[in-house]
Formats: C-alpha cells, sequence, structure tokens
C-alpha cells in the first residue's frame, strides 16, 4: 500500500542553520508511527516541515502523492492533516468549546462525533464553557488533541504529548491514541520510549537532522543490541 | 483548579479578581478625586467629561490594539487616520452648513453621523493603502515598521498641511449638540453625551462581533498564537488587512468625533493624541478590546481630575499611571492573551 505520507531527502534550515540534513521517511496508512529521538536532533523541524510552518530547502514532502512542500501552512491543514504541536497551541482566552469550534470546519459540530470525543476525554465536557488558560497540563493536551480530531482527519501530526505529564495521564493518553488511530493515521514525535513502544508500529530514529534507523517497533522493542546502539545515541533515559 | 497553596498575593489578587477585579479601577478612581475634589458638581462635570473623552480615545486605540495584538505591527503611523478623521469630518460638517447649524435638530444630527461616516470610510480605504503599500513589506520586523510607519506619518500629516494649509481650521458643531443641560445641578454638555453613547454603541457593537461571530473567534484566537490559526487552515493574512482597514477606520471615526470635541483643529492633532493612545493599549493589553475600553476610561478621568486639581501635572499624572499598572500587571490590566 502507499504510504500516506512520504519524505524524500528533505532539508530545512532555520535561519542560518541547517537542522535537517536529508531526511526520507515513508508513514504508512492508518495506525501509531513514532519518530525517536534526543532533544535538537530534528523531531520537531521534521513536523514542523511538513505542516509549512518551516519551508524545506531542498527535497519533496508528498502527502497522497501530492508535493505539499511549496504550499502555505492551511492549505496543508484543509488537506487533511492536523497538528498538535509541542506546547499544545491552546488559545488560553478561548473557552474549551471555544478551541473546538474553531477546529470545526464550517462551526458546527457532528454530534456523533463530540460524543465520542468526550468519551474518550471526559474532562472536555467536563470543562467544555471554561476558559483554557485554567485548565491543568494534562487537560490542555487532551484538548489539543481533541480538537485535532472533531473533523475527520487523514494524517495527525503529534510533538511529544508526553512531555511534562504524569504517568496516569500518560496511561489514559495510550488507550485515547490507540482509539483515534483506529481511523486516523498518527505521526508522533517522542522521546519517551515506553510511551512509544506502547503505540507505535513503525518507527524511525532521528539524530543529528537525519534518519539513523527505521524499522517495524516491534523489532526495536525486542532487540537490546538496536536499542543500545539507538537509543543510547538518540535518547535520554526513561 | 483552584491552587490552596498559593502565596499570599496571588491569593489577594484571586479574590481580587473574583469581586470584579480591575474593572472597579475607574469607581476607585472616581472615589479619591471626589475627595480631593470636595464639590460634587464639579466633581460630575469633570466626570462626565472624562469618561466622553475616554470613549473617543477608546474609538482610536481599540484598533491599533488589535493591530498590534494580531499582527504584531507597531504602527506609529496610526494617527495619521485620526487626523484625516478629523479633517475630512470637518470638512463634511463644513459643506453640510445648513444641516449642521440649522434649527432642525434630526437634520444637526444626521450632518454629524454623516461626517462621522465618510470619516470611516476614508480610513477603513487608506488603511487599505496603506497595509498594502506600507506595511506589507515590513511584517516580522520591528525595527522597519517603526521607521516606515515614522515617514508615512510625516508624509500624511505633511498632505493634510497641503490641503488644509497650515493655519487652525474651525469645526463647526451641529446646533443640536451645541450647549448643555442641568441635571441635579451639574451642568453636562450635549456633545459629551452624544461621545459617549457612539463610543459605548460602537464598544457594544465590537464586542459582539468578537464574541458571537466565527470571524471574531478567529480574531481573537489569532491574537493569542497566528502559527495555530494558520495550521487550522485559515489565511491569516486576510484577517489582518480585515482588522487593519477596521483599525483605520475607528481611528478616523475618533479623529472626526475629537475634532467636533476641539472645536478647532490642526495636523497635529492626531500626533498630540497618540500619547494618550498608546497609553490605553499599553495599559489595557495588547489586543484586548475590553483593555482598550477599561484603559481609555481610566485616562480620560484621570486627565480630567489632574488638569482640575494640578493642570501642570496632567499628561505626566497618565505616565504615571502607565507606570504604576505596568508594575504590578507586565501585560496590562486585561491582556488578551492569558498565561
Amino acid at each position: 500500500m502507499a504510504p500516506v505520507l512520504r519524505l524524500e531527502d528533505v532539508h530545512t534550515d532555520i535561519g542560518q542553520y541547517q537542522i535537517l540534513h536529508g531526511v526520507s521517511l515513508d508513514v504508512p496508512e492508518g495506525g501509531v508511527h513514532v519518530i525517536l529521538g534526543r532533544n535538537g536532533a530534528g523531531k520537531t523541524t521534521t513536523l514542523r516541515t511538513i505542516m509549512g510552518l518551516w519551508k524545506a530547502r531542498r527535497g519533496a514532502i508528498l502527502f497522497r502523492g501530492e508535493n505539499i512542500s511549496r504550499l502555505p501552512t492551511p492549505d496543508i491543514a484543509q488537506r487533511g492533516i492536523a497538528f498538535v504541536p509541542e506546547n499544545m497551541g491552546i488559545f488560553g482566552g478561548l473557552t474549551v468549546e471555544e478551541n473546538m469550534r474553531l477546529a470545526t470546519k464550517d462551526g458546527r459540530f457532528d454530534a456523533e462525533r463530540l460524543a465520542r470525543i468526550h468519551d474518550i476525554f471526559p474532562a472536555i465536557g467536563q470543562f467544555w464553557n471554561k476558559p483554557a488558560h485554567a485548565l491543568s497540563g494534562g487537560q490542555k493536551q487532551m484538548l489539543a488533541v481533541s480538537r485535532a480530531i472533531v473533523e475527520r482527519r487523514e494524517l495527525i501530526l503529534i510533538d511529544e504529548p508526553t512531555k511534562g505529564l504524569a504517568p496516569s495521564i500518560i496511561r489514559n493518553m495510550i488507550a485515547a491514541f490507540r482509539e483515534i488511530a483506529e481511523e486516523t493515521t498518527i505521526l508522533l514525535v517522542e522521546q519517551n520510549f515506553h510511551f512509544a513502544k506502547a503505540l507505535g508500529q513503525t518507527v524511525a530514529v532521528i539524530d543529528d537532522g537525519g534518519i539513523v534507523h527505521r524499522g517495524a517497533m516491534a523489532e526495536l522493542a525486542t532487540d537490546v543490541t538496536l536499542q543500545s546502539r539507538f537509543l543510547s545515541l538518540s535518547l535520554e533515559a526513561h | 483548579m483552584t491552587d490552596t497553596n498559593a502565596s499570599f498575593p496571588a491569593r489577594v489578587t484571586a479574590g481580587f479578581d473574583r469581586f470584579g477585579g480591575v474593572l472597579w479601577l475607574p469607581v476607585l478612581l472616581a472615589i479619591v478625586a471626589l475627595l480631593l475634589i470636595g464639590q460634587p458638581s464639579t466633581w460630575a462635570t469633570l466626570t462626565i467629561a472624562g469618561l466622553a473623552m475616554g470613549m473617543m480615545i477608546f474609538l482610536m486605540a481599540s484598533g491599533l490594539s488589535l493591530i498590534f495584538g494580531l499582527m504584531d505591527v507597531l504602527n506609529f503611523g496610526h494617527s495619521a487616520f485620526v487626523t484625516a478623521g478629523a479633517f475630512i469630518g470637518a470638512t463634511v460638517l463644513a459643506w453640510l452648513g445648513f444641516w449642521v447649524t440649522g434649527s432642525n435638530p434630526a437634520l444637526n444630527v444626521m450632518g454629524l453621523l454623516i461626517a462621522i461616516t465618510v470619516a470611516t470610510v476614508f480610513g477603513a480605504l487608506a488603511g487599505w493603502f496603506f497595509e498594502r503599500v506600507v506595511i506589507r513589506p515590513v511584517y516580522q520586523d520591528h525595527l522597519r515598521q517603526i521607521l516606515i510607519t515614522v515617514g508615512a506619518l510625516i508624509v500624511a500629516e505633511e498632505l493634510v498641511l497641503l490641503v488644509w494649509g497650515g493655519a487652525p481650521i474651525p469645526v463647526p458643531r451641529p446646533a443640536a449638540l451645541t450647549g448643555s443641560f442641568v441635571l441635579g445641578g451639574v451642568s453636562v454638555e450635549i456633545y459629551r453625551i452624544f461621545a459617549f453613547l457612539l463610543g459605548l454603541a460602537v464598544y457594544i457593537a465590537m464586542y459582539l462581533v468578537l464574541n458571537r461571530t466565527r470571524l471574531g473567534l478567529l480574531i481573537r484566537a489569532g491574537v493569542e498564537n497566528r502559527e495555530m490559526v494558520e495550521a487550522l487552515g485559515f489565511r491569516i493574512d486576510r484577517l489582518f488587512i480585515l482588522v487593519f482597514m477596521a483599525g483605520s477606520a475607528l481611528a478616523a471615526m475618533g479623529g472626526a468625533m475629537w475634532a467636533g470635541y476641539q472645536g478647532l483643529i490642526t495636523a497635529a492633532i492626531g500626533s498630540e493624541m497618540m500619547i494618550l493612545v498608546f497609553i490605553v493599549v499599553i495599559i489595557g493589553g495588547l489586543g484586548s478590546i475590553q483593555g482598550s475600553l477599561l484603559g481609555a476610561i481610566l485616562v480620560g478621568l484621570m486627565a480630567n481630575y489632574v488638569a482640575f486639581l494640578m493642570p501642570k501635572m496632567a499628561l505626566a499624572s497618565n505616565m504615571l499611571l502607565m507606570m504604576t499598572i505596568l508594575l504590578w500587571r507586565p501585560y496590562g490590566l486585561l491582556p488578551a492573551v492569558k498565561r
């Protein structure tokens, strides 16, 4: 099956620094796919480049076969790609309901979809009319993910959703992501290997702006040699 | 979500906010002024003048606040729209001659509304041109924004001098809005009431647009995080031009109203108001319409009370007000972005 997203030799610069040095990656249709890497390896840059927030200097980003690397961010989003940034991108001055409504196509909610979101993240319904700035870190993350799925998306890019969250909330997130991945493809960037291996079907390890390993997550999760080779290179201990 | 371990100052602030918080500041200021002034009738006249002045400053400041907040543009040329609005308003009032000065109150008010409308429409169109030609090339570059908008302001003021000359221009005030009436021993100027009501109507309209429409939702979200609005699929550049036109139109409307209030205008009318407008935008909180209204009322009241009590301290008092508020709340009284 053709991948939903393909990166071909993507180079991205930020200012005078080259961050991505020819990233090539296939994201298969459906399920959760993970990019692992240490701080500064290029994980966030990869997601932001896919989303068009930083432009690739060279290379191609093919979404369902169409090169989106030169498109403006809103056009990329309109093709069905949602983005949950590392800082969650919550609008603190807006209520939870307004944050969600903003992500709908025409300002109207699909009742069935909304009910499912409330099932996955009960806190969303509980704080529906509260200002988003009053939510806790975990609740904000739930809102950020809920906003990404309030409409059906082809692909969701999620940047380090477990950062700063308590273990109990991370366990809820794992269950939630499994459910979300039943209908869409998730490309997840993580440093937390235990979270990543609980969810991921495929994994790519990025270091110094290039992919140094790609394969099945099951293989990396069971192969101690591979782990010591790539994870000691790329990850902080978790 | 209540933090029981919060520090004492944090708990005091939380308690203060629970009872209306900063919204009580104008009331507090008015009470202090009453104690200092002593005469209730004088105090009431000054309070009405301060509220009217505050509403006119609100018209000029609210657009600038949105432009700052949403577009991150430091537009030092904003006062050019105030000046243009004042001169166009004055010119239309002069053209309408009999309508404005005649004995028919309906025609009087209609004449003023036409003048304000023409000034506002001109402000919107000039804003469109200004954003396209002057602002668009310097997005993301604050230093160039300051230089180019100050340059544009100088050019605009020179153009006003070229068209209207350097001599002060008298502004005919509609007969029905001239003079005052006495209410409970307090002399109330009619034009001030009109200015207050117009400012209030504009605030309500802006509030409804920002809080009850999808466009308003997008603007409020854009003020907080432009990038995320784009990542949700919206073209924020289209919002920019709309907000810039609205902000310029409001500045021109405020200029036209201020011209009628002053009675005699020069090309410096916009620049003279800009210090107060910037103070309002800063103390209110960037991108916050409620903050702009609160800041404008505080500045209007402070200017009038201090002008009566210590005339030489009138401008300095508002500077002190700004400094005090910024030391207390560095992001302004009602910032749009909740941290």
